[in-house]
């Protein structure tokens, strides 16, 4: 194929993902002319609309920023709110919502692997396809998705927008006999979650060694999900509070959603990203199973993403049961709230990366200026940066279906939630 | 047993302006979903894989609110190319939470949010599918449930009508034998204007109903503002829990601006 062949693909509507996307690609002389992830999906003004709302409805509305990761928004608004009014939820509340979170990673994780990810790995177009050749695979994936709405609903009522969640706590406490089937059902999920990082970690992926830096939530003590101060890969260690003097948004014309940048470079949120800082914060028998399946940290090939979250399938297994062992349904499942005036703000690990809050509070409890930063807007810089050096390394003289999936399988690697992504806007900042 | 594929109704899933939790309620059947995949045709679903946006399908079920020029043209294909046309969850009955923005000056909110507004394409209003195109059968609920949707395709699959309850959580509270909240504990519960389906899941965890599934037919939105006003609530927020997740919806949308007429009086 000659080095000057002319490509031009576009992509007007990516499958697989969540939400509104589209890739252009412009290849000229054998050198890339114009890539861009065109993110369309429409905004939904979110935070213009939280203006004047009472802070008791935050979780409810912004769950519905998400249909995939609502719990990662109630949570972290929830415990912004919390932070500002000084209250102190309690060791039950605190490890339920833990609890909780986790069964979102188990969904969300599930999901992405089985439905979104890997059916390009197999020459599938989707899981539908996938199903036939590996049908035992794709339905421990199902149940295993199934489980982490299961968990979600013991605390939630539902799955997607679960209603349990209040500034203070949660609303009600499920009752110990129904957290004893569900550590029957999360202790019969472990050798099976076991079986899918194997599985994950057999999948040929592409060598493609990239340098970025990583950022996620880092905690004394624990692997980051609800808590931690933010980490960069490069040494930095920061409070919620400052991530605005070091991550930056700008807007592009092509997206509707805004690029976020650290020290003017893209950066990476997410699995991979979180393992690359955090592995010393998982147990000693997942990193023994980490060894034994060859996944080397810190790692550089996105492709491991989907292996990222297979091992946090299993970690966040893990840790719903280590915390619903010796289960008692508290006294009262929150404490009130008086709310106070001031700054709010806090931050969690989505599944698909950190997400950051801050919402002004006057003293009638009104919500008068928010300020939401999603995973995927902080790793928007980051795919398109990827695509560039991934299709490099892969070749541009490959077939144009061959370089339209590579692209595809690059993005999908960050789980984009475009519907996320596009919902927010950015403060107006003069100093 | 697997029926012959030309003989499959056609299934098309797609999305408008919405957070796609709506379209879980087939991504989270898990075994359903495969056999759900056995019995229709899905030839387009762009999270699930298919994409074939413009295919002559038998149902289509649509997610979202139009808020964009684009869907305006989009939704008016859909509807050329559908027998059936099915609008699941609140963004595509009454225009969602999105809908919030409609009456603002969304705009100025653009200029002051985007460095670009000129390459943001977006209507001033977030409206449901009805706005637009004849719609078949709505779906309610923030989120809409597998049940509901699969109650529709069993439906379709038999050729009948499909049913849906638009009686109020009231009754679903009653049927699970929980206590009223409302009257109770003086917490001011939307239930008795808000349309069933959900199974009266907020007050079942004892909290409110915050009135994600929509007005339910025949409530009374006059007798529960008197009594929010009872418990203590001001206008304003009396206004604010008709204006959530359905604000737009016509009902809803009258309850809240009497109350905020109220309070200017």
């Amino acid at each position: 194929m000659s080095e000057s062949r002319n490509v031009s693909i576009r992509v007007p509507v990516l499958a697989r993902v969540e939400g509104e996307g589209a890739l252009d690609l412009v290849i000229e002389q054998g050198d890339i002319k114009e890539l861009r992830l065109r993110i369309f999906e429409p905004p939904r003004f979110f935070e213009k609309f939280l203006e004047g709302r009472h802070y008791a409805e935050v979780p409810d509305f912004v769950a519905r920023i998400c249909g995939i990761c609502p719990v990662a928004y109630q949570v972290t608004a929830a415990q912004a709110l919390e932070t500002l009014f000084e209250i102190d939820i309690g060791p039950w509340a605190r490890a339920m919502r833990r609890v909780f979170y986790c069964g979102e990673w188990i969904q969300s994780h599930s999901l992405h692997i089985h439905l979104l990810a890997a059916p390009d790995f197999f020459g599938c177009g989707n899981a539908i396809e996938l199903a036939q050749i590996a049908p035992e695979e794709v339905r421990r994936g199902l149940r295993l998705q199934a489980l982490g709405n299961e968990l979600m609903e013991l605390f939630g009522a539902r799955s997607v927008h679960p209603v349990g969640v209040r500034v203070g706590g949660f609303h009600a406490a499920p009752p110990p006999e129904r957290i004893h089937a569900m550590r029957e059902k999360l202790a019969a999920a472990l050798p099976e979650a076991e079986a899918l990082v194997r599985w994950t970690a057999g999948i040929a992926l592409p060598p493609d060694a990239q340098e970025f830096v990583s950022v996620a939530l880092r905690h004394p003590v624990d692997y980051a999900i609800e808590h931690g101060e933010i980490a960069a890969s490069d040494g930095l260690l920061i409070e919620a509070a400052a991530y605005p003097e070091h991550f930056v948004e700008h807007h592009e014309p092509h997206s509707t959603a805004l690029f976020s940048s650290y020290q003017g470079r893209p950066y990476l949120v997410g699995p991979l990203a979180r393992l690359n800082l955090n592995r010393d914060r998982l147990p000693d028998d997942v990193q023994a199973l980490l060894a034994e399946t060859g996944f080397a940290l810190p790692s550089g090939n996105v492709f491991q993403s989907m292996l990222a979250r297979a091992v946090e399938i299993l970690l966040a297994l893990r840790e719903a049961l280590r915390l619903l062992a010796d289960y008692h349904a508290p006294a009262s499942p929150w404490v009130d709230a008086t709310p106070r005036a001031g700054v709010a703000v806090g931050g969690t690990e989505a599944p698909r990366g950190l997400l950051w809050h801050r919402y002004e509070i006057d003293t009638d409890g009104l919500v008068r200026n928010a300020r939401i930063v999603p995973p995927t807007a902080q790793n928007q810089a980051r795919i398109e940066a990827d695509l560039r050096l991934s299709l490099l390394n892969f070749g541009l003289d490959h077939a144009d279906d061959a370089l339209r999936l590579h692209c595809e399988k690059v993005i999908r690697n960050y789980d984009p939630c475009i519907s996320c992504a596009t919902h927010f806007l950015r403060l107006n900042v003069s100093r | 047993m697997s029926a012959n594929a030309s003989v499959r109704p056609r299934v098309a899933v797609h999305k408008f302006s919405s957070c796609d939790g709506c379209q879980l309620a087939f991504l989270n059947l898990g075994e359903d979903l495969l056999t759900l995949a056995s019995r229709v045709d899905l030839v387009h679903f762009a999270e699930a894989g298919p994409l074939d946006a413009d295919a002559e399908v038998d149902v289509a079920f649509v997610e979202g609110s139009v808020s964009t020029p684009e869907d305006l043209e989009r939704i008016q294909r859909i509807r050329a190319r559908s027998r059936v046309l099915v609008a699941i969850g609140a963004c595509a009955v009454s225009g969602g939470i999105q809908g919030l923005r409609n009456g603002a000056d969304s705009a100025s909110w653009v200029a002051r949010i985007y460095d670009h507004p000129e390459a943001i394409a977006s209507l001033e209003h977030s409206t449901p599918i009805a706005t637009h195109v004849a719609v078949d059968f709505e779906l309610w609920g923030c989120p809409v449930t597998g049940t509901q949707v699969l109650g529709v395709v069993n439906a379709l699959l038999l050729g009948v009508s499909p049913r849906d309850n638009a009686d109020k959580v009231c009754t679903e509270c009653k049927r699970q034998g929980y206590p009223c909240v409302l009257v109770a504990r003086g917490i001011p519960c939307m239930g008795p204007v808000t349309r069933a389906g959900c199974g009266a899941l907020c007050p079942g965890l004892g909290r409110d109903c915050y009135g994600c599934f929509g007005p339910a037919e025949s409530a009374n939105t006059d007798a529960l503002s008197a009594q929010f006003a009872r418990l203590g609530l001001d206008t304003q927020a009396i206004a604010r829990r008709f204006q959530s997740i359905n604000s737009q919806a016509p009902m809803f949308r009258q309850a809240a601006d009497k109350a905020r007429a109220a309070g200017n009086e």
